[in-house]
Parts: C-alpha cells; sequence; structure tokens
C-alpha cells in the first residue's frame, strides 16, 4: 500500500526525488502508524470477540482474537436484564431532553450574546467565559443542587449540566461570523429579533448548533460521575453508572461472579457484551459527530 | 448577580462603543441639556442604555434563561465556597453556620492524604506533560507523511474514536486486560513463562496505567489541532526544499516543526494552565484503597472526604484551593502565552 502511495503521490512531479532513504521513512512511517491504528482497534475486536465467545472460552483465556465456540447467550443474559433495559432508556431520556435543554438555552443566548448593539454584552460574555477558568468545584456545586431540591431528580440531571461556556462561545462565535447584511436585509423587511433569530440565524447557523448538539448527546451518553452521585434510586440510573456498578464494582464481589457459574456465559463475556451494546449508538453517530466537529469548530473560528 | 454587573456597566463610560452596527433614534435627539453642567453625561448615558434595552428587549427576553442557568448552577456554589471558612452543618445552612476563619485550612493542610493528593496531582501532570503531550505531535507528523488519503482518512477516523467512548467503558477495558486471572495481558505473560501481576493492585502501575490508557483514548483526538496547523504551512517551503535535495525526514525537521513550533508553544501553556486539573472521574475507576497511595488525586480526595465522609466542609476547603490554584495557573499561562506568542488563549 505504502509504496503505490508514495509513487501516486510523486506522479506529478517533474520528475521523482525521493531517494531509497525517503522510500524506507515511508515505509517504516507506514508499518508504525498501521501499528498505532491496530492497538486502536484491538480492544475493540477483543471484547467483541469475547461477548461472542462462550464463558469457558474466555475464562480459560482461549480467546485472544477471535471468537470461540461462538454463541450470543452473554447477550441473551443482558437482554433478558431488566436493569439493563431501565437503564438504557433512562439514558436516552437524559440524552434526549437533555440535548433539547441545552439548545433551548444556548442557541437563543448565544445570539443575544452575539448581536453588538446588545448593552453589556461584554460583562455577560466575560461572566460565562470566567466559569471555565473558576469553578467552584464538587462539593459546592453538590451541596447546591441538594439546596435546590433536585437531589434525586431526573429534572436535575437534565438541568444541571445543560449549559457550558465553552458552548456557548462556539456558538456565539458562528453567529458572529454571519455577514452584518443578513441582518440589515431583515431589518428593512420589519422583522423582530426573535424572528430574526428564527427564520434567519438558526437555519445559517445549522452546522454550529448540530455540532453543539451531537457534543451535548455524546457527553450526556458517556456522562456517569454527576448521574451517580446525584441520583439514589436505581430506577432513575443511567446505563453509564449501570455499566460502573456492573464493570468495576461487581468484579472485585466474587458473589456475583461466581453464581453466574455457567459455561456459557461468564462474568466476562457478560461485561463484554454490555460494554458492546453501549458503545454500539456512539460508534452509529461517530462519524456524523467527527464530520460536523470537525466543520463546527473551524467555522465557528473564524469571523467576518 | 448579572443584572448587577449589567447596572454597573450602564455607569462605565466606554458603553457607547459597543453599539455600532444599527443607528439609534437618539442619536439624533438634539444636545437639549449641553448646558446643564456635568451631571448630563451621565443621566444622558442612563437615559440611552434604558431606551437601548428597551429597544433590544426581545434580546433580553432570549438571553434571560442562560443568564438564570449560570447563575443558579455556576455562580451560586461560587457563593457556597464560603463554607470552606465555616464550620458547616447541615441544618443550619450557608449562611447561618458559624464563621471559623482559616481552621479547615490549617485542618486541610495538616492531613498528611491531602498533601500525598497534591503530590499525586503534580506528579500524574507532570509525567503526561512527559509521556503524553508529545504524542499528538509525532501522531499528526505520522499521518502527515501518509499520501494515500483512502488510508490516511481511515487511520484518523479509527485514532479519534476512542475519544467519544467514556471513561467507564475505557476503564472496564483496562480492568479487564490487565485482570489476573483472565486478563489478556497475564495471559501473555503465563504463556511466556512470567509471573501473572495484579496490575492494579499495585502503586507503582497506576500512573504508567493511567498515562498510557489516556494516550491511548485521546492522543488521536488530540493530533487534529497539529494537523490543521500542518495544513496551513506554505507547499512551496516543501517543493524547494525538494530541489535542494532535502530528505522527507530533514524536511519534518527544517519545516514541518518549526512551522508547528507556535501551536505546540500554545498547547503547552494551555497544559501547564491545566496542571492542577487532572481526569479524576476516570482515576475514581480505576484506583482502589491498595493504589491511593499513588493514584489519590485533589478531587478524589475531595469526593471521598465530601460525598462519601459527609465533611462538606473540608472538602469545600479543598474545592477552594484547587479552584484557586487552578486559576492562578490559568491567568499565568495566558499572561506567558501573550508574552511569547503575541496572542491570548482565549
Amino acid at each position: 500500500m505504502s509504496s503505490r502511495a508514495l509513487t501516486s503521490d510523486t506522479s506529478h512531479e517533474p520528475f521523482n526525488l525521493y531517494t531509497r532513504g525517503d522510500r524506507i521513512f515511508g515505509f517504516a512511517n507506514t508499518a508504525l502508524l498501521l501499528l498505532f491504528v491496530l492497538s486502536t482497534l484491538y480492544p475493540f475486536i477483543y471484547i467483541l470477540s469475547a461477548s461472542l465467545s462462550s464463558g469457558f472460552a474466555v475464562t480459560s483465556g482461549q480467546v485472544t482474537l477471535w471468537p470461540v465456540d461462538v454463541t450470543l447467550a452473554a447477550y441473551e443474559y443482558v437482554l433478558a436484564d431488566q436493569k439493563f433495559w431501565i437503564a438504557y432508556g433512562n439514558t436516552l431520556f437524559y440524552a434526549f431532553f437533555g440535548t433539547i435543554t441545552s439548545l433551548l438555552i444556548m442557541v437563543p443566548g448565544a445570539f443575544a450574546l452575539s448581536r453588538a448593539r446588545l448593552r453589556g454584552r461584554r460583562v455577560i460574555g466575560f461572566m460565562i467565559a470566567f466559569t471555565m477558568w473558576f469553578h467552584a468545584g464538587l462539593i459546592p456545586f453538590f451541596l447546591n443542587v441538594r439546596d435546590l431540591g433536585l437531589l434525586d431528580a431526573r429534572l436535575g440531571i437534565v438541568l444541571a449540566f445543560a449549559c457550558n461556556a465553552f458552548n456557548v462561545i462556539l456558538l456565539r462565535n458562528y453567529f458572529e461570523s454571519v455577514p452584518a447584511s443578513f441582518e440589515e436585509a431583515a431589518r428593512i423587511d420589519g422583522a423582530s429579533d426573535f424572528q430574526l433569530l428564527w427564520k434567519i440565524f438558526i437555519p445559517l447557523a445549522k452546522p454550529a448548533i448540530i455540532t453543539v448538539a451531537l457534543l451535548c448527546l455524546v457527553s450526556r451518553w458517556n456522562g456517569y460521575f454527576w448521574a451517580m452521585v446525584l441520583l439514589r434510586s436505581e430506577e432513575k440510573v443511567p446505563l453509564q453508572v449501570y455499566l460502573k456498578r456492573t464493570i468495576v464494582d461487581m468484579r472485585s464481589d466474587d458473589s456475583f461472579a461466581s453464581g453466574l457459574m455457567s459455561t456459557d456465559y461468564s462474568f466476562e463475556t457478560i461485561t463484554a457484551a454490555i460494554m458492546v451494546v453501549s458503545i454500539l449508538p456512539i460508534v452509529i453517530v461517530f462519524p456524523y459527530v467527527q464530520k460536523y466537529f470537525n466543520k463546527g469548530i473551524t467555522l465557528g473560528g473564524v469571523k467576518e | 448577580m448579572a443584572d448587577a454587573a449589567l447596572d454597573r456597566e450602564s455607569g462605565g463610560g466606554s458603553v457607547r462603543i459597543m453599539d455600532g452596527v444599527i443607528a439609534t433614534p437618539e442619536l439624533a435627539t438634539p444636545p437639549a441639556f449641553s448646558s446643564t453642567g456635568p451631571g448630563y453625561d451621565f443621566r444622558k448615558a442612563v437615559r440611552t442604555l434604558l431606551s437601548d434595552m428597551r429597544r433590544d428587549w426581545q434580546l433580553y427576553v432570549l438571553l434571560a434563561p442562560m443568564i438564570i442557568w449560570f447563575v443558579v448552577f455556576l455562580y451560586t456554589p461560587m457563593y457556597g465556597l464560603q463554607i470552606a471558612f465555616k464550620q458547616y452543618s447541615l441544618f443550619r445552612g450557608i449562611e447561618g453556620s458559624p464563621w471559623i476563619g482559616f481552621d479547615n485550612f490549617v485542618a486541610l493542610f495538616s492531613n498528611e492524604y491531602f498533601l500525598r493528593a497534591v503530590k499525586n496531582t503534580l506528579l500524574i501532570s507532570f509525567y503526561s506533560l512527559v509521556f503524553a503531550f508529545p504524542v499528538p505531535i509525532v501522531l499528526a507528523l505520522m499521518f502527515n507523511e501518509i499520501h494515500h488519503q483512502g488510508f490516511r482518512r481511515i487511520a484518523q477516523t479509527i485514532t479519534y474514536l476512542p475519544h467519544f467512548i467514556s471513561v467507564v467503558i475505557i476503564a472496564g477495558l483496562v480492568v479487564s486486560f490487565l485482570s489476573p486471572t483472565t486478563g489478556i495481558v497475564n495471559i501473555i505473560l503465563d504463556r511466556l513463562g512470567f509471573e501473572k501481576i495484579y496490575f492494579l493492585t499495585i502503586p507503582e502501575y497506576f500512573r504508567p496505567i493511567f498515562i498510557g490508557s489516556n494516550i491511548w483514548k485521546e492522543a488521536g483526538f488530540d493530533s487534529i489541532v497539529y494537523l490543521a496547523a500542518i495544513a496551513g504551512i506554505n507547499p512551496a517551503l516543501y517543493e524547494s526544499a525538494r530541489m535542494d535535495g532535502a530528505s522527507r525526514l530533514q524536511m519534518i525537521r527544517y519545516i514541518t516543526l518549526p512551522s508547528l513550533l507556535p501551536v505546540i508553544m500554545i498547547m503547552l501553556i494551555i497544559r501547564v494552565g491545566q496542571l492542577i486539573e487532572v481526569n479524576f472521574e476516570y482515576i475514581i475507576l480505576l484506583y482502589q484503597p491498595a493504589t491511593f497511595e499513588t493514584a489519590d488525586v485533589i478531587s478524589t480526595f475531595i469526593y471521598r472526604a465530601g460525598l462519601q465522609n459527609n465533611q462538606y466542609a473540608l472538602g469545600t476547603a479543598a474545592d477552594l484551593f484547587n479552584a484557586v490554584v487552578a486559576l492562578v495557573l490559568v491567568v499565568g499561562a495566558n499572561w506567558l502565552s501573550r508574552r511569547y506568542s503575541q496572542h491570548s488563549v482565549w
């Protein structure tokens, strides 16, 4: 692959200036990078294989790359667990409503902040950016959520993590980069600020808004710490907390692992199956996240 | 709080500069009060401010939820930081609890576990700087030397992926790979004739495991910023270097790396600004009492003291210490950046 790559690159050159050393370098570089890529991929392949192998094959160390004694027993076990479905449903709930709430608060706010005629925008903008450099920390945040009566509440999870300064600034920069002529034209047609946002700026800022939505979605999907701290009831807990309890906490709990003794599935294959099922949505949306992420960030940084 | 800030700004003289885009009718008003003395400027400023605010009322409506959110969820906890100086009790609340000066800080700094946590935080950050920081740079240089666009795109996409996977999964992977009985690492060690090692219970292994798995997770994604910088390098530089007979390594050495230097400096400064912040959510998943010796950092200390043992005031004192040091580092890093690279990080 690498040699073809090199020749295709030099084909547009008037003459080939690659020396032998360059070719060796190119080959070594490709090989090293391939190694890095494979080592990135390997853990994913391994858990996929482990989740599809029999419990005995995994515990006896036969599985290293491909599945051994292929079986869906681990998936059957996981998908039959009611707690798993509750947690999955909760995560969908938090991801959906959390992202909607984030957009409802941050998009209009960032739009207002992007208007140069807004009095006080400098001070407000600074106050928002300041939260990136100074945060009160775990305990004051926790006590505040408790004082608001949002402990062990779904609303608390949705609301308390709705905004962050980074996303607000990303959106504001994007709105600022919209040429002033759009606003002037809309003004001449008698548009109000609400109409300006809804009809002109939201359609124009779609890449930035989708970027922020995807960032919110991924962070909602992956967040576990505050859900673990703030939620007490089992039926409100999202997937990541369920995962943490099963994968990390249960590992030390021998009674759980030994209670599972069956040759078809084991503790290892079950955790592998849970991991696969919870990574899957991320892998599916990942190409879009990546595309919009690059686009949104670069466009957001560009000013007129 | 935001309203107060708004009012304060109205008193300032520089506010008029900011509403440039749309001319306000007030500007056309004849200077009726021009002879009323020094008080006139202020009053007029207030009047134009009020009429500007009336004109833009819809913008304030759009802004209000966000301001309320920041005040309620981020600024109110800052007010709550005062319990670092109080003998906090749940029943008396933040304001009702008596002031005790610096007693909590005295307790904090005479707590050997806290001092150990400070040391561990700095050590983990320092080792990350040494071992993890250069990896994305090298990776970006390597990606750049791949001329097969298809392979390059696939390779980049795959290395970005772990960034989007939750730390719970990453910890689960680490735990299962290093498991003493069924982990693949120990199976290999066993087959090669070595003793099996229960890595996660041995303090010496914690930092390499933590930093190594972080490199695995983030290096690909962190290379994006360097790749963007490389894309901005003038291709004519490479062409003329090639004409002069430069090898690919020489071009990296004399063109790509020097062109990357400003970005590397900025990223380095940002990292220095974050020296006190480590990914504690990940540490909580990986550490256990056996490895606290090297793994316990400030935030995990706060988590255990405050959220697990209900020592709220002690935890808040540690939070305040953490926040102030972080702020000082960030401001200092930005000052450095302004000084040496002519532009501010924020």
